[in-house]
């Protein structure tokens, strides 16, 4: 038993005025012996039957009875719809992001955003309560937009529901028009109002409905007789700030006007300067406005935004084209088709990056084919990568989408189909985290990609991970890089083929042991 | 594409009403009834059966609403009509409300208000909670009728409902385009809805005469345009039909208090005043000291 004779000096204390790092703190006699003493309270387990049970986990009994489960998600790869309203929200000018809900909710956006970008993230929310959840939400959105307006002088709030306010059944478009009736909030404000149950679909489903909300709201009796020129991009929820700068610097190239809807890089990366900015939204509510007389907009996530598409297409009557501008040949198709579509030729430079990247390709990829890859994410996201992969020769074998849909599994399974590459590759569609980790005990992969949470089948079956994705929580300034065109791929190469080489080093550097292939050059 | 919605107090014949005015309007229009009451009802007199597969029915089995293919529970019934039923839960559990919005988001997103004239929502009792209200939110239904009786249970109903479409008309673009009465055979009973109507600020578009020919139809799972189409009773029907058609009187609608209600009712004769409640009181009292 361990007793705390001296409360004002534990004795792992270590040296006056030395605040001990938790990482060793633990691992100090005084707590160990301390775990080891609560067990008895705790109706801990053999640790015998603990291993003998995490050894059963891997087998293929295990993996069955766990693709059997029906009614239990365990760490599934997406997020809630309200995340992707305020992601896609904040990319515009002064624009501050509203979940009508509680508390609770907003906070876990806010936190789930900070924490990947290292970041500030400003949303604000309703606030309700349980008497909000019996007699609706009127009173707490009016208040709400109120409070937001006179103390935050916002240009736009893009207001979006959560759960709670969903089951009631609160009509948010009325409870707009009621509290700018009653004069709350000025009358010419825009305040675009999405539905986002988080029940319902993911991240992307609620950044589609958002997106859409917020375009019919500022493009209302903004259509003109001509075209302004322009092109529109909208990305996605891409986490790479990277890509929306790689972006526009490609359009500056080719010398193309464009729009980005939504440009939040600023949004999560801002620079400091010592004073607090509330608002760094990039595409201002003038340009989002006069986007409905673009000569056309391009999507490089179809199946995030396909109520976007419909409505680009159908209601302001404009052309819409796909593209996923991610490696060698997603990069060639985007380029050659802005380059037809705009009658502009494809910049010089442009060409020297592409060569510069086969070139890299072709220093790495000895070390990269045949790789065996399990991934997961996003349908886009995952949609990107796994033609990356499959240009490299890596086989991807298992991909897990949680979010997925019956489209996008057809048309990356013909991709599959199509490379001699893609033959093992299985898609999990609706599957998640602890469905892969079966996955991977049963048919091992040398290489695993995806978001911070792949961090714990990194621990359980020794497989490298490469953090590409959202979240990325525990490794920094991820997001600042390019997935995306020549540089993208560039940058991606990089962080594949070096996981590969340091987990080499590690397999190779017991002395006189497994030393016979730590080599210095490979 | 005009969207109406029936509404009124529980068992005062909405579906029976509202099957029977569509039958007839069905003749001249392409309709679309959702009906948004768990008991799925709204439909059975165009589809002649005991009750349809509902969405939430099929969903539950499935597991979720984006399953579902439109066809499995889009039913064409009698001359085309189109019909859906939302359907819910079982009494006493989950959430009805919810099962509405989820419903009416479902047939939204899968395309079933093209090519429409008209589309009926039928919806249960009183607006309980937000999610009856959902088929007169913005952009839905824009016409509501209530249907109501003589009694007093009834006309609370129809006031209350009237409340409700107040809280959403300025707003949206809904109007109460009439009471329909459908007669329960109550003293001067279409003097008391017109009234009633007046103080609402409305009409009373019809008033159905009671018949048991409908009763006969209804066992034979049929509206009485398609059982006897010659009768009286269907000419009634085809009579309100036309004036929902053509109506023009939309309204938003101005409630009266508990109190002016219970006055009207003392007008006519079907709450005594309080002599009468005296006198009632001392017979009471009496009955017990006997």
């Amino acid at each position: 038993m361990t007793e705390n004779t001296n409360p004002q000096v534990p004795e792992n204390a270590g040296q006056p005025g030395k605040i001990q790092d938790h990482f060793e703190l633990f691992q100090t006699d005084t707590y160990q012996d301390l775990f080891a003493y609560k067990r008895q309270f705790e109706g801990a387990h053999d640790p015998e039957l603990i291993t003998q049970t995490a050894e059963w986990t891997k087998t293929w009994e295990y993996r069955e009875k766990n693709f059997e489960r029906e009614a239990l998600t365990i760490n599934p790869a997406k997020a809630c719809q309200p995340l992707g309203s305020l992601f896609v929200a904040s990319g515009f000018e002064g624009t501050l992001p509203y979940s009508h809900g509680s508390q609770g909710c907003v906070a876990y956006f806010r936190t789930h955003l900070t924490r990947n970008y290292k970041e500030p993230f400003q949303a604000v929310s309703s606030s309700m309560t349980e008497d909000a959840a019996v007699f609706g939400g009127l009173n707490n959105m009016k208040q709400g937009l109120q409070n937001s307006y006179e103390l935050y002088k916002p240009k736009m709030i893009a207001l979006c529901t959560t759960c709670m306010a969903e089951v009631i059944g609160d009509d948010i478009g009325s409870y707009v028009t009621t509290t700018k009736n009653e004069g709350m909030i000025p009358e010419d404000l825009p305040v675009p109002a999405a539905h986002t149950p988080s029940f319902v679909g993911s991240h992307i489903t609620g950044y589609d409905n958002m997106l859409v909300s917020i375009l019919k709201t500022l493009t209302k009796d903004k259509k003109a007789e001509a075209t302004n020129g322009k092109f529109n991009f909208n990305l996605g929820f891409d986490p790479y700030v990277g890509n929306i700068r790689e972006m526009k610097r490609i359009l500056g190239l080719f010398g193309i006007d464009y729009t980005i809807l939504s440009d939040n890089s600023d949004t999560f990366d801002s620079p400091n300067t010592g004073e607090f900015k509330m608002y760094n939204g990039l595409t201002t509510l003038e340009e989002a406005g006069d986007s409905i007389n673009a000569e056309g907009t391009f999507f490089f996530q179809k199946y995030t935004t396909p109520k976007t598409q419909e409505l680009i297409t159908k209601e302001w009557d404009q052309k819409t084209y796909n593209f996923r501008p991610f490696g060698i040949k997603g990069t060639d198709e985007f380029l050659m088709a802005l380059s037809a579509i705009t009658g502009k030729a494809i910049p010089q430079e442009l060409q020297d990056e592409r060569g510069r990247a086969v070139d890299a390709m072709t220093d790495s990829q000895a070390w990269i084919h045949g790789k065996r890859v399990a991934l997961y994410g996003d349908p886009d996201h995952v949609f990107g990568i796994t033609q990356f992969l499959l240009e490299m020769g890596a086989e991807p074998v298992h991909i897990v989408v949680t979010n997925s849909n019956p489209d996008f599994e057809a048309e990356l399974r013909e991709v599959l189909t199509n490379s001699p590459y893609g033959q093992e590759a299985t898609i999990w569609g609706k599957k998640d985290l602890w469905h892969l980790r079966s996955l991977m005990f049963t048919e091992p992969v040398d290489l695993l990609i995806g978001n911070s949470y792949g961090k714990y089948l990194w621990r359980d079956t020794k497989t490298p991970l490469v953090r590409i994705g959202y979240p990325i929580f525990d490794r920094h300034h991820m997001h600042r890089y390019a997935t995306l065109g020549y540089q993208g791929a560039i940058n991606q190469f990089n962080w594949i083929v070096n996981t590969i080489l340091d987990e080499l080093d590690r397999q190779t550097n017991i002395p006189a042991k497994t030393d016979i292939s730590f080599d210095l050059i490979r | 594409m005009r969207q109406i919605a029936f509404y009124g107090k529980g068992g005062i014949g909405k579906s029976t009403t509202s099957q029977n005015t569509i039958a007839s309007m069905a003749d001249r229009n392409r309709i679309m009834i959702v009906g948004c009451d768990p008991k799925a009802d709204s439909t059975r007199l165009m589809l002649h059966s005991k009750a349809q597969t509902t969405i939430l029915h099929l969903a539950a089995e499935r597991g979720a609403v984006e399953d579902l293919e439109l066809d499995e529970v889009l039913l064409k019934g009698y001359k085309d009509v189109k019909c859906v039923e939302s359907g819910g839960p079982e009494p006493g559990v989950g959430c009805a409300g919810r099962g509405i919005i989820t419903a009416i988001n479902f047939l939204e997103e899968e395309g079933a208000y093209e090519d429409l004239d008209f589309v009926s929502y039928d919806v249960l009792g009183d607006v309980v909670c937000g999610g009856f209200a959902m088929p007169i939110r913005e952009g839905k239904a824009q016409e509501i009728y209530i249907v109501c009786s003589g009694e007093m249970m009834a006309m609370y109903a129809a006031n209350n409902i009237a409340r409700g479409i107040l809280k959403y008309a300025h707003s949206g673009g809904v109007r109460l385009g009439g009471l329909i009465c459908n007669s329960r055979n109550v003293d001067r009973e279409i003097e008391l809805i017109e009234t009633l109507a007046e103080r609402l600020g409305t009409q009373m578009i019809h008033y159905v005469p009671r018949d048991n020919i409908v009763q006969h139809a209804e066992l034979r799972r049929m509206t009485v345009i398609e059982y006897a189409p010659d009768s009286k009773q269907a000419e009634e029907y085809t009579a309100l039909a036309k004036k929902i058609e053509n109506n023009k009187n939309f309204v938003i609608p101005t409630p009266i208090t508990m109190d002016e209600l219970e006055e009207l009712l003392v007008e006519f004769g079907l709450l005594g005043g309080d002599e009468e409640y005296e006198k009632a009181i001392a017979a009471d009292q009496g009955a017990v000291t006997v």
